[in-house]
């Protein structure tokens, strides 16, 4: 079980140890755990290494190194990596490798991290619990019974299961904060535009945002100063400067803040009393420390859900349009050619029909729909109508409080096999945390308890745009006087 | 053709291939005629995770070819999505224009083919951005069909301009697609080669047929691959003839079958049925999520607009108001664009005789341009060095003949006007002298004075041609009123 980066920075400093042995220890880590656990579609064991050595001989010859350096790291299999397949855990690309590397991939590189490989994950992320992958459902190291959330379960799970200590998950619609939930970490999913997705497959474009997971509060800080930043070539990246994350979580003194706790989410009889109670100690917790807290409302937080299954899936199925068979990926070996449309269009949809899983199969039907002629005025527009209703709560809420309190999902980890026949079960596992990715706004998903079985609870802390260092501010004070981001397994 | 009073109806969609360096969403180059697929990135292939990113130059020319065809063009536009699945289309959809084109609402003046004093304003829908698709090449080798799929032109910027259905003919297309490239061409927005592809044009067509009073309308047909004007001209002189017979034969109407696709054979000089790609298409249309709303200030449309200068049409009609050129004059000299244009003015202005100063530049000007290859911009004889040349004959100091022989000189040495007349040994002579030649002359042919004086006054000429031998200089127009007015 790997230390956090932090200490692990302090001690290949010291001397303790090299990237080499780091690295070894992951790698060993991974081969003990992974198993079970299956977090892992691809681990880069012998790039890792090189990469590792490539550290130690620069640390050796007094270069400067990255922020990173030597920090084994676990990258969700939706991110393009010039040096590793990048399979989206679909058929359609089980095999296929990009020719370039995602922003994110060469910020972490230049920081000098060692990718370690890519980790399991729903297909095309679309799922709540990592089962819709091609490559076998994660299991989550609290109990192998369950899932470990969705849909960057790996990347949520081998932090947990301490294979890594930093990994980076996407969250289309809760996909980092639910996993960290349901796995005991730290997860955080930044402000739409403030890293880049350029080298991200794209899922659901106007909500997807890559962000990190980590143990705690100061990893998270540390990886996201390493990943943020304004990218030209994504034309949705913020042209804003990166704070130094890491420097604002030296304090527990929280007076002057102001949290709001929402009311919609305390009176919903959907959710299990031990999330309530956390999120309630929480808040005292918050108080503890000089916080003011504040009831708010936002009066439209029950069309989250719909606007969202609505928005995502047009958008999916737009973007997942590329997928055809002709130009890479997964293509049919029977194509028709004495079929009625003709064998282009048999190959289009053979390749398609072998290639997606079922869930993301509905998705494209129901974005294709939703976008058709005649339908799009009441589904597609009606959405976007709302989603700007959705954002203007948010503005208002953020008039009277600093930051928002809940809780990231109605329960804890759920069972593998429970849910996977009930897409609408399933979906409703986004009820807290899709409306910051409608609104753009930064989250995070903080260790915040256990229920009655053992398994973690997570609780969520949201920010106005741009303001992740406040969320740090305040999650990091939290862990400071709490003790469950410690627990392990 | 006709018993009846027939109606041509034609709207034109006009593809153009905008002029940047690189295409519309990434840094790749939008050159034409690279080996394929060796001008391709991750953005313009769609592979998972790539980006666009919009170019601002594209946006700039499609602004000013927007004000040209008198478009507004609004406060904001977007980029959607127009789903379709084709394997020229790597991304399974194209980004184009939906609701919010960059240019709308404008129109083009051409003069009428039936009336050259006569303008006609044809109406322009709308003129919107949208990236181009790669080219698939059917190899037919050896009884099996393969297609190469060449992804070099994916993504490259195009502009398609969307005329009302406000042309009457094939002659009036013919004026429009000049017109239209003319002042693109001039803007330097775009090459509009049709030979590679930067201006293609898909044309809308029917008839308007009156029966007894009633209109009745012919289904509308759409005609593509036309790869040249001729063609375009040609190919919808064949469809109004072929859709009179056809509605003569079978009488169906637009009711019966609203539109078709239709194909132009130019081996054959024929239209032929297209099977339709798509059938009623619904391509989904959406805002692209990674591109965000393009704000275009009401203050970058205005500097623009000041950037466009004088358009081709109003240099036509200013070069015959002003300068009293005739219309198939000024429209040679607007043809050859802007470089020509100044070079004109410039030569009028110096010389004093705009007439003069174009037929110089049709007849030596623009045949020696034409035989050593050569553009206005790197023509040997300067604007101004003509201009001298050509007041010099205005004055009467020069002939033609002369004048032409410094004219050829001037195109190899490089030099002015006057060492050129000196190196040329052409000395002024004055008019003592010239006096003195003619009286000569008479004196020495007294035959000629006899049929002069008899009224046959042509007989000077062979004594101009004497005067000329003698005296190279001599200006014949000179030699021929003094040797009349000594003969009285
Ligand atoms: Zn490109």
């Amino acid at each position: 079980m790997l230390d956090s980066a932090k200490e692990l920075l302090r001690m290949q400093e010291s001397g303790d140890l090299t990237a080499v042995e780091i690295t070894e220890q992951a790698l060993a880590a991974i081969q003990h755990s992974d198993p079970q656990i299956n977090a892992f579609t691809h681990v880069a064991a012998e790039l890792a290494v090189d990469a590792a050595r490539r550290v130690d001989a620069k640390r050796l010859a007094g270069e400067a190194l990255g922020p990173l350096a030597g920090i084994p790291v676990a990258v969700k299999d939706v991110l393009c990596t010039a040096d590793m397949p990048t399979t989206c855990s679909s058929r359609m690309l089980k095999g296929f490798q990009p020719p370039y590397d995602a922003t994110v991939i060469h910020k972490l590189r230049e920081a000098d991290a060692v990718l370690i490989g890519k980790t399991n994950m729903d297909e095309f992320a679309m799922g709540a619990s990592t089962e819709t992958s091609a490559f076998g459902v994660t299991r989550n190291p609290w109990d192998t019974d369950r899932t470990p959330g969705g849909s960057s379960g790996g990347a949520a799970a081998c932090v947990a299961a301490g294979n890594v200590p930093l990994s980076l998950g996407s969250d289309t619609g809760g996909s980092i904060r639910q996993p960290a939930a349901f796995c005991g970490v730290t997860g955080l999913k930044p402000t739409y535009g403030r890293v880049s997705r350029y080298g991200l497959v794209a899922f659901a474009s106007s909500l997807d945002q890559v962000g990190p997971i980590a143990w705690s509060v100061d990893d998270v800080a540390l990886l996201l100063e390493s990943i943020a930043g304004f990218e030209p070539r994504d034309s949705t990246s913020l042209n804003q400067g990166v704070p130094n994350y890491s420097e604002i979580l030296q304090t527990t003194d929280l007076r002057g803040l102001k949290i709001g706790i929402l009311r919609e989410s305390s009176e919903n009889k959907a959710v299990d009393h031990a999330i309530l109670a956390a999120v309630h100690h929480a808040g005292d917790v918050f108080r503890s420390c000089g916080a003011e807290l504040v009831e708010v409302n936002l009066p439209h937080s029950e069309y989250w859900v719909p606007t969202y299954y609505v928005i995502a899936p047009c958008e999916a199925s737009s973007n997942l349009s590329r997928y055809e068979g002709a130009h890479y990926g997964h293509r049919t070996e029977s194509i028709d050619s004495n079929s009625e449309q003709g064998p282009l269009v048999s190959a289009y949809c053979r390749s398609r029909e072998e290639g997606f899983g079922a869930e993301v199969k509905r998705r494209i039907m129901v974005g294709m729909y939703a976008l058709s002629e005649g339908y799009a005025d009441k589904y597609y527009n009606q959405a976007l109508k709302v989603r700007r209703l959705i954002k203007g709560d948010f503005d208002a809420a953020f008039t009277q409080c600093d930051l928002l309190l809940g809780p990231v999902t109605p329960s804890s980890a759920f069972r593998i096999g429970e849910k996977v026949d009930d897409p609408i079960q399933m979906y409703l596992c986004d009820l807290f945390t899709v409306g910051a990715n409608l609104a753009g706004l930064p989250a995070i998903s903080l260790p915040g308890g256990f229920d009655e079985h053992g398994l973690p609870i997570g609780i969520q802390l949201q920010a106005p745009v741009l303001e992740e260092s406040r969320l740090l501010f305040a999650a990091g004070a939290f862990q400071s006087v709490t003790d469950y981001h410690t627990k392990r397994p | 053709m006709t018993a009846h009073e027939v109606t041509t109806i034609i709207g034109l969609e006009v593809h153009v291939q905008l002029k940047t360096q690189t295409k519309l969403f990434c840094g790749c180059s939008a050159a034409f005629g690279a080996p394929p697929n060796t001008q391709v990135c991750p953005v313009c292939l769609g592979l998972p995770g790539a980006l666009p990113v919009m170019n601002e130059h594209a946006i700039e020319l499609a602004i000013r070819a927007g004000l040209a065809i008198h478009c507004s063009i609004p406060p904001m536009t977007k980029w959607d999505r127009k789903q379709y699945f084709y394997p020229d289309l790597p991304k399974g959809y194209q980004i184009s224009q939906f609701d919010l084109p960059i240019c709308a609402d404008g129109y083009l003046e051409i003069t009428d083919p039936a009336d050259p004093d006569g303008t006609r304003h044809i109406g322009i829908i709308r003129a919107h951005l949208e990236e181009d698709a790669g080219k698939s090449m059917h190899d037919e080798v050896a009884g099996k069909s393969d297609t190469r799929i060449d992804l070099n032109r994916c993504g490259t910027p195009l502009l398609e301009i969307v005329s009302q259905p406000d042309l009457r003919s094939a002659a009036e297309v013919k004026e429009y697609l000049t017109q239209l490239k003319l002042i693109l061409t001039h803007l330097d927005v775009s090459d509009c080669e049709m030979q590679e592809g930067s201006l293609r044009v898909d044309a809308n067509v029917n008839l308007h047929i009156d029966v007894d009073g009633k209109k009745v309308a012919t289904p509308i047909v759409e005609v593509k691959n036309m790869n040249s004007f001729r063609a375009v001209e040609r190919a919808l002189e064949y469809e109004v003839e072929r859709q009179y017979a056809d509605w003569e034969n079978d009488g169906l109407t637009i009711e019966d079958n609203p539109k078709t696709t239709r194909g132009w054979d130019d081996v054959n000089q024929r239209t032929f049925v297209q099977r339709e790609k798509e059938e009623s298409a619904d391509y989904r249309y959406f805002p692209d999520p990674d591109l965000l709303p393009v704000r275009i200030p009401s203050e970058r449309v205005e500097a623009l607009r000041q950037s466009l200068g004088e358009l081709p049409r109003a240099t036509y009609l200013r070069l015959q108001s002003q300068h009293d050129l005739k219309p198939y004059d000024a429209d040679v000299i607007v043809n050859q664009g802007p470089a020509m244009i100044a070079y004109f003015e410039r030569v009028a202005e110096v010389s004093g005789d705009a007439k003069r100063s174009s037929s110089w530049i049709q007849q030596d000007v623009m045949r020696t341009l034409k035989d050593r290859e050569l553009s206005i911009d790197a023509f040997p004889v300067t604007s101004v060095g003509l201009g001298e040349l050509l007041k010099l004959v205005v004055k009467g100091q020069l002939d033609n003949t002369r004048a032409r022989d410094v004219f050829n000189y001037l195109l190899d040495h490089e030099s002015t006007v006057d060492q050129a007349i000196q190196s040329l040994g052409i000395e002024q002579v004055d008019n003592s002298e010239i006096d003195a030649l003619c009286q000569e002359l008479l004196d020495a042919n007294p035959a000629v004075v006899a049929d002069v004086r008899s009224g046959k006054v042509q007989a000077v000429g062979s004594l101009i041609g004497q005067a000329k031998k003698k005296n190279p200089n001599a200006n014949p127009q000179q030699v021929r009123e003094t040797l009349l007015k000594l003969i009285g």
